[in-house]
């Protein structure tokens, strides 16, 4: 399991637009770069991100090669009611990750 | 006699001048990804260590929480304190070579390897207790030969460019070298999410690439020549916040 940090305000009231990041650890190996030995680095990158509200999709991503190691992702979403917010990460080699987290209006 | 005082406090080296993080040349958007735990990288290594704390390891099954309990008070402002005097090897130590002989001679676990990454998670976590906390080097005499052999080094000419790291970090701190800042070199915030490793490293990760920058031969990790290094820094860095986990570009 990679590890993630999650970051979503504390106190969210009924109808406020709020941001979501999310910090992924992944190499994102590019599939362009040689290794020690010479040879190139076979692809290993996060391909799509799904950000799921109750079975709605709030947000969604779609990853290139050029992207960054351990890539930081922010959205902001209007929140009505108090839901389940699920995170998936899928990418290459099978690499499939998801998580969630109880959001409460007040 | 007024005017060579003056000679003399302008052509004073940047060791001398105001103490100045490299977190203050950064761009804003680095900055503000240091700033903040939710989106400062290195928080990754830290979750990992604070988990690693806490985990039992080795024959004794032994985790480093049952003999420090909470790191948030046990390991507050250790980071600060060195490299020290180690005692079972009678020749200082840094953090990462502390909790790597914690590991193998209490716990007896395998080894934590240099800039493996559960050495790498447990320095960042132990680190960030210490974040805030002024650099106070310990005032133990054994320490000074370390000092002191670190001061030549950090002035010795080496490599095929036959620099020292004083050219660069002291007489010309502030300037620029292509594209970006030299900075004052202090150690404040190591282990570093570097982006251009896309990863944590450790202090001697750092001088490494200095050391190959210049075209000299780097030391192996774990030399006791970078711990004197480390030593001679952290002493020059006195009463500098600890930023660990920083960023830095």
């Amino acid at each position: 399991m990679a590890r993630v940090l999650i970051n979503i305000p504390r106190e969210i009231r009924a109808g406020e637009t709020i941001a979501i990041r999310t910090l992924i650890q992944h190499a994102m190996e590019s599939g362009y770069r040689p290794g020690a030995d010479g040879n190139v680095v076979p692809r290993d990158i996060l391909r799509r991100f799904t950000a799921r509200f109750d079975d709605e999709v709030v947000f969604a991503a779609e990853f290139s090669p050029a992207i960054a190691a351990n890539p930081f992702l922010s959205f902001t979403m209007n929140v009505v009611a108090g839901g389940t917010l699920t995170l998936r990460w899928e990418g290459d080699n099978g690499f499939d990750q998801t998580e969630t987290r109880r959001i409460t209006v007040a | 006699m007024k005017r060579l005082a003056l000679l003399a406090l302008c052509c004073l080296p940047a060791a001398a001048q105001e103490l100045r993080s490299g977190f203050e040349d950064m761009a804003r958007e680095t900055q503000a990804l240091q700033r903040e735990d939710a989106t400062n990288p290195a928080m990754l290594w830290v979750q990992e260590g604070e988990a690693l704390w806490s985990s039992p390891a080795g024959a004794n099954a032994q985790s480093c929480a049952s003999c420090h309990g909470a790191a948030e008070t046990s390991m507050r402002g250790v980071a600060a304190r060195y490299p020290a005097w180690d005692e079972a090897s009678a020749a200082p130590t840094d953090l990462a070579g502390r909790i790597a002989q914690c590991r193998t001679e209490r716990q007896g676990a395998p080894p934590l390897e240099r800039e493996s990454p559960g050495l790498l998670a447990l320095s960042a976590y132990v680190g960030l207790q210490s974040r805030g906390v002024a650099i106070s080097p310990p005032a133990d005499p054994r320490l000074a030969p370390a000092m002191s052999q670190g001061a030549a080094l950090y002035a010795e000419r080496r490599g095929q460019l036959d620099l020292s790291c004083a050219q660069c970090h002291d007489d010309n701190a502030g300037r620029r070298l292509a594209g970006s800042t030299i900075p004052q070199a202090h150690p404040t915030g190591y282990p570093l999410y570097r982006l251009e490793w896309q990863g944590l490293g450790s202090l001697q990760r750092r001088l490494r690439g200095c050391m190959t920058g210049v075209r000299a031969e780097p030391f192996r990790y774990g030399a006791p020549e970078y711990i004197a290094i480390e030593a001679f820094l952290m002493g020059r860095a006195t009463g500098m916040a600890m930023e660990t986990p920083a960023v830095r570009p």
